[in-house]
């Protein structure tokens, strides 16, 4: 099995995921570049799987997206609260917590 | 003086008593009785104020009738058996040093517990009516017998360190009496300055003692005594330079006598004390203890002569020009001391005279000081003797018994002083002509200063403040004047058939006979006709003339600086108090600039960087992500930079 194919692809998505995360002030785009990013290395982990052949990366990948969920559910929560007060999205905005 | 000093090696007698028994056996009980009444008095309180004082009075009484019955038991003993010593308990051990605390009773014990206690009752009785009107009566006299119970307890020590439990007693309970009146600033100011200066002596009394341990490994007499030829001269010169320091600070000689001026803010029975009894007898006590060092070591004696020499002449000048009677005594009995101290530093052949003249001094400066206590007592605590004059029809009693004080003091035969003087000029004269001469012009500074202090307060005209109206002091004051006057004019009765002399020679070694130019009768005669100069002198200055009432301000620079007690106080101030601010000034800046500016400047840096660091937190999850990554770039870099370098 040829594995470049698919790390290249794994590391394509991590790339613009970290740009996206560093880049776009919209709290739900930076949120769904960090999936893009877990997504990515999630493919990393199953390419390498396959490749060895051996279940560790697959049962990796399982708890990748298990965390993945969870943390939809509280970072999609806290981004609608701030979104409440602030009545805004931007990440730019949620700087109170500094010196 | 150096060819007799190989005859003093084999003469220097070493303490061997033996152990009490029956009479002997209640020696403790001369320092628990004034022990037991200081207790009794300070922690009873109020209620022991109505009966307090006689109580006082009692117990250094029967410690005084104890004290003769165990003089005469001593007496009735072989000269040769004459030192008892009593086990009371071990006081601790370390290693291999247990100290032991013992008592010793011996000849030269035997005359100070009768001086301390004789004395001492006499001062405690005419206490009783001179502090009558004083509320702190009783707390008073539970300091008086404080003050004698550590005197004693210095005087029957067996050990240079049961010695210092006493020397300690005594410095705390002057302390108290010396600022006893401590609502007057002055009064407390003198406490806290005689409680200093004679820290400096216990320095060296410390020390010595330390110094005797390292010696001898022990600092019991009987140990240090037996031992002492075989130490070092310069160990033995240390030890006796250091207790000379002691004996300075204790007995207010030069350069440690700036105290005694000023503990004259005491009432006036605690100043008779202190010079008479318990205080300033403990430097010469401490120098004739330890003759078996001093027997050996010439060097630490020539520094006891020059300090006794300098001390006895500058307390004379002191006393000459004294407007306070007080302070005139004072500087009176800092000059007597110093020929004591003088005494003892010309070794076997002025032990015996330092005490006799220590002894005689006791009786008639007891008396004299309570002779002004009673003068002040009937001019309303004034001390001015310019306030003073023809008192002596007003007060009979205080006048006759102070002119035998005074009579003794310039050494007019037969009265005591001239018997003990008289041996220590010839003394003096034959181990070295310029302290003989010194010895002799101060005897007749002596002469000069007490004329004018009895021509001032009891002769001449009425210099009486308008309302004072003087009279005689109430009996209880009376009759320890009358006792210490019988004492003045008699206690040179000691000195028939050289009896003193034979009586302490158990303890500091048979007596050599010095050899003067001059038969000892022309010695006697010179000294009385420098003495009859100093009176002369006096009555033409101070007595043929009208005194003014207020002190002359163009006086010449003598009269100046004997009035700045020579300048004691600024000698100090510039040697020891200035530079020692000086120094403490310094050490604090370099305190303050150099050792917290390093720990502040460390503080400070780090502080700084903080401040630096702190604004990376700037609030922006972006710029965290940023570092997060560039982190984990370079971790990766470094694996990559390991796997393949």
């Amino acid at each position: 099995m040829e594995v470049a194919p698919f790390i290249v692809l794994s590391a394509i998505l991590f790339t613009i995921g970290c740009v996206g995360v560093l880049t776009r002030r919209n709290a739900i785009v930076v949120f769904m570049c960090i999936e893009l990013m877990l997504n990515a290395s999630n493919l990393a982990l199953i390419t390498f799987s396959r490749a060895n052949g051996n279940l560790e990366g697959q049962i990796a990948a399982f708890f990748v997206m298990v965390v993945a969920a969870a943390e939809v559910v509280v970072g999609l929560a806290i981004i609608m609260t701030i979104f409440r007060t602030r009545r805004s999205a931007s990440v730019d905005d949620a700087s109170l917590l500094k010196y | 003086m150096a060819p007799a000093t190989a005859l003093l090696h084999a003469s220097a007698p070493v303490v061997h008593a033996t152990s009490a028994d029956g009479v002997f056996s209640l020696l403790w009980l001369v320092i628990a009785l004034p022990a037991l009444g200081a207790a009794v008095l300070m922690l009873g309180g109020r209620r022991t104020d109505k009966w307090g004082h006689w109580f006082g009075v009692g117990t250094v009484s029967v410690s005084f009738v104890l004290s003769l019955v165990l003089f005469f038991a001593l007496l009735g003993r072989d000269s040769g058996d004459r030192q008892v010593t009593q086990h009371l308990w071990t006081w601790f051990s370390a290693g291999q040093y247990t100290v032991r605390y013992d008592l010793l009773y011996d000849p030269l014990s035997a005359v100070f517990l009768l001086l301390i206690t004789g004395v001492g009752a006499l001062i405690h009785l005419y206490s009783v009516g001179y502090m009558e009107h004083d509320d702190r009566r009783r707390r008073f006299f539970g300091f008086l017998n404080l003050f004698v119970a550590s005197m004693l307890g210095l005087v029957l020590a067996s050990d240079f360190l049961g010695l210092f439990l006493g020397w300690e007693g005594v410095g705390l309970a002057s302390y108290l009496l010396i600022g006893f009146w401590q609502h007057k600033p002055t009064a407390a100011a003198a406490a806290k300055k005689a409680f200093v200066i004679n820290r400096v002596g216990d320095i060296g009394l410390s020390l010595g003692s330390a110094l005797m341990f390292v010696t001898f490994g022990s600092t019991s007499f009987a140990v240090v005594s037996a031992n002492a030829d075989k130490a070092s001269d310069a160990a033995l010169t240390a030890i006796g330079l250091l207790l000379l320091l002691a004996a300075c600070g204790k007995s207010a000689q030069f350069p440690l006598q700036t105290w005694l001026l000023d503990a004259m803010e005491g009432p006036t029975p605690v100043s008779a004390l202190i010079h008479a009894a318990t205080m300033v007898t403990a430097g010469v006590y401490l120098i004739v203890r330890a003759n078996f060092i001093f027997s050996l070591t010439e060097n630490a004696r020539t520094g006891v002569v020059i300090v006794g020499c300098i001390t006895l002449l500058l307390g004379a000048i002191i006393g000459c020009a004294k407007d306070d009677i007080k302070k005139a005594l004072a500087g009176s009995t800092m000059s007597q001391i110093g020929y004591m101290v003088l005494a003892a530093g010309l070794g076997p052949a002025g032990y015996a005279f330092a005490i006799f003249h220590l002894m005689t001094h006791g009786f008639f400066k007891a008396n004299m000081f309570l002779g002004a206590g009673s003068v002040m007592h009937a001019t309303n605590d004034d001390v001015n003797m310019r306030h003073y004059g023809a008192l002596q029809k007003a007060m009979p009693i205080t006048f006759v018994t102070f002119a035998v004080g005074y009579l003794a003091i310039i050494g007019v035969p037969p009265f005591a002083g001239f018997w003990s003087k008289d041996k220590i000029i010839e003394s003096a004269f034959a181990d070295n002509f310029v302290v003989g001469l010194c010895a002799l012009i101060g005897a007749g500074i002596t002469a000069f200063y007490m004329t004018r202090l009895m021509l001032m307060t009891f002769l001449g005209q009425k210099r009486w403040e308008p309302d004072v109206h003087p009279h005689e002091s109430p009996r209880v004051m009376t009759i320890p004047l009358i006792g210490l006057a019988a004492l003045s004019a008699l206690g040179g009765f000691m000195l028939l058939n050289d009896w003193i002399v034979d009586w302490l020679s158990p303890v500091v070694g048979a007596h050599h006979e010095e050899h003067l130019a001059v038969a000892p009768f022309v010695m006697s005669l010179i000294v009385l006709a420098v003495v009859l100069i100093g009176v002369a002198v006096a009555w033409v200055l101070v007595g043929s003339r009208p005194v003014p009432r207020v002190a002359p301000s163009e006086v010449s620079v003598f009269t100046r600086a004997a009035r700045a007690d020579v300048y004691g106080d600024a000698l100090n101030d510039e040697v020891v108090v200035k530079p020692g601010w000086a120094g403490i000034r310094g050490l604090t800046a370099f305190d303050r600039s150099f050792l917290d500016g390093i720990v502040e400047g460390t503080a400070s840096a780090f502080g700084g960087m903080s401040r630096g660091f702190r604004l990376a937190q700037n609030g922006f999850v972006r710029s965290y992500a940023l570092a997060v990554l560039s982190g984990a770039a370079l971790l990766l870099l470094a694996v990559l930079a390991v796997n393949f370098s």
